[in-house]
């Protein structure tokens, strides 16, 4: 971070981001709660332009908000109870002591830890490296990644296959 | 500042229309010289290219908008619009003039906020898209290194933002709509995801400008190499700008208008004008993809290279036209099945393919050109095969054709506004 511009950015970014996070929870209306999740993710995408990790970032905005904010989408439409909104519930403060001592405990450890600073103009061309690493390295973890994927699919079918035809209606 | 202008003005570029990329280089390099900071040039080029990128985007949108209804007259033996200007040349303008006046229309159960936030969503990414596009060899807004990951992201921005129009309306055709639109891009995201792997793998870049500069290198286009990507690709681009015969998100014999039923006015105009460019942009990807972008053989030296691009552009956008005054819509089962069973399978095996053809060539190192016609004429011979097996093995009077229980859109609906909760 050596010019203004990309320290605007990230605090820009950082405020959307925290703030929309807080909105997901805080909000009542369940749609709402689910566009600021997307805001969420967009400022984390962003979060990673400035670290110029272009290809991670463009994989957030496909990934998160083009297809995990839709399984949420579908998780709402479908919960048959999902009119209800977000409601009081019984563990407000036990939640909200939980979450600070976890966001102390977060901040703590960014402030005490001695990061080190990494040199050069940052990374160019990151898809090439990581398609690379993906293929060679790790091809191991990135196949089981796949196959596990690849029972996922099988089971959700094998769950929702028809039964025999509905009489009721 | 003066010094700058006069310099620019005295040295000739700014007229110079072969190109319009040299034009702007030209403009930037005098600030800078006259001792501007970075970041002001910086400011001042982007400036340049998202405001001309809009221009641009709203007069072909008027201008086809007129062709599009003309064309599509004439090919149903209609006149189309003729009443307003010189052969009906001024009703985009009086169209537009009125969607501006009109009185924006909340409806009372709508959700405010999302109400008028959901054209805005919809109508930025649209526009971001044309910034990979290279419309010249210097044209390109930002030439990201993930152009083609980006075009992707980008279209998938869409699905949210189609679902938060139909919910937010409050209005059961318009989450009808919202829900059909979801599913369709969802599935044909998979399809463009697939094809697009296709060049990515020729080029082994996934910069736009590297996939054009290797079709010139080269001098084949990769719609020689890729029959089948190039298939999938415009008709999962059809499903994702609404066009018909995918147009089942807004069927007007069913459900009114889709998910912008409850929209009137500009916010409509939004929509309208989101979904032109879209398919603006679909347009520009496909020329700059398989139909080797702003080159053309050579003429590109002789003929300003953006019009080259603007042209294949419009000629490929007026296959869509084509497609709409001539195609039927079809079922939204139909559509699924289409991109599950008939062209994931063959986007996967052509990804197989492709990827093989390309060891090949790296491992025994043929002549290029020896290369390249054997890949062409085997992808060419293979795609006709594939489409021709698949479609006998899953066409006409085989498989079920009766239109399933669609659980879905039963089940859609079950989330009601509760007044108490929704901000006023």
């Amino acid at each position: 971070m050596n010019s203004a511009g990309v320290e605007i950015a990230f605090w820009v970014l950082a405020i959307m981001t925290i703030g929309s996070a807080v909105a997901v929870v805080m909000v009542r209306n369940i749609i709402h709660s689910f566009v600021a999740l997307i805001s969420t993710f967009a400022g984390v995408a962003g979060l990673y332009v400035t670290l110029s990790a272009d290809f991670i970032a463009i994989t957030q905005i496909l990934i998160y908000i083009g297809a995990i904010s839709i399984l949420f989408l579908f998780a709402i439409v479908l919960t048959p109870q999902a009119e209800r909104q977000n409601q009081e519930g019984f563990l407000k403060f036990p939640a909200l002591g939980l979450c600070a001592a976890v966001s102390a405990v977060l901040i703590y450890v960014a402030l005490d830890t001695n990061w080190n600073i990494a040199g050069g103009d940052g990374f160019s061309e990151t898809a090439t490296q990581i398609g690379v690493l993906l293929l060679d390295k790790y091809v191991l973890p990135f196949e089981v990644a796949s196959a596990l994927l690849l029972v996922a699919v099988v089971g959700s079918i094998v769950l929702v296959s028809p039964e025999p035809p509905v009489e009721d209606d | 500042m003066l010094h700058a202008l006069t310099a620019f003005l005295a040295s000739g570029d700014w007229y110079d229309l072969r190109d319009l990329g040299n034009t702007v280089g030209a403009v930037l390099d005098d600030l800078r010289s006259a001792g501007f900071p970075d970041w002001s040039v910086y400011v001042i080029s982007s400036l340049i290219g998202a405001v001309g990128i809009l221009l641009w985007g709203i007069l072909s949108c008027l201008a086809f908008i007129w062709i599009e209804r003309r064309v599509v007259a004439l090919m149903q033996n209609r006149k189309g619009p003729n009443r307003v200007g010189p052969a009906g040349l001024l009703q985009p303008v009086a169209d537009a003039i009125k969607l501006l006046l009109k009185e924006a229309i909340t409806t009372t159960g709508a959700d405010h906020i999302l109400f008028w936030a959901a054209p805005i969503i919809i109508f930025v990414p649209t526009l971001a898209v044309f910034a990979v596009l290279p419309f010249g060899p210097k044209m390109t807004l930002s030439d990201l290194n993930v152009g083609v990951l980006f075009l992707i992201a980008i279209a998938g921005i869409n699905t949210p933002s189609v679902f938060l129009a139909g919910w937010s309306s409050n209005n059961k055709y318009a989450m009808l709509g919202a829900m059909r639109t979801i599913a369709m891009l969802i599935s044909y995201e998979i399809i463009q995801v697939l094809a697009l792997l296709g060049p990515v793998i020729f080029v082994s870049s996934m910069r736009l400008g590297d996939i054009v500069g290797w079709q010139d290198h080269y001098n084949v286009w990769l719609i020689v190499l890729q029959p089948v990507g190039i298939l999938g690709y415009i008709i999962a681009g059809a499903v994702e700008t609404n066009r018909s015969p995918m147009d089942i998100a807004e069927a007007e014999s069913e459900i009114v208008a889709g998910y912008h039923t409850e929209y009137g006015g500009i916010k409509f105009g939004f929509f309208y004008q989101a979904e032109y460019l879209a398919g603006f942009a679909i347009a520009g990807a496909i020329v700059s993809l398989y139909l080797g972008g702003w080159t053309l053989w050579g003429a590109e030296n002789y003929i300003p290279p953006w019009i080259i691009f603007l042209g294949k552009l419009y000629s490929v956008f007026f296959i869509y036209i084509w497609t709409r005054g001539t195609l039927p819509r079809l079922r939204i089962d139909q559509l699924m099945a289409f991109a599950w069973k008939f062209l994931l399978p063959i986007m996967l095996v052509n990804v197989l393919v492709v990827g093989g053809e390309v060891l090949v060539w790296r491992e025994w190192e043929p002549a290029d050109e020896v290369a390249l016609s054997i890949i062409a004429a085997i992808n060419l011979i293979f795609g006709v095969a594939l489409v021709m097996a698949w479609a006998r093995f899953l066409g006409h009077g085989k498989g079920n054709q009766k239109g399933g229980r669609a659980i879905l859109t039963q089940e859609v609906g079950r989330i009601y506004f509760d007044p108490e909760t929704v901000a006023r």
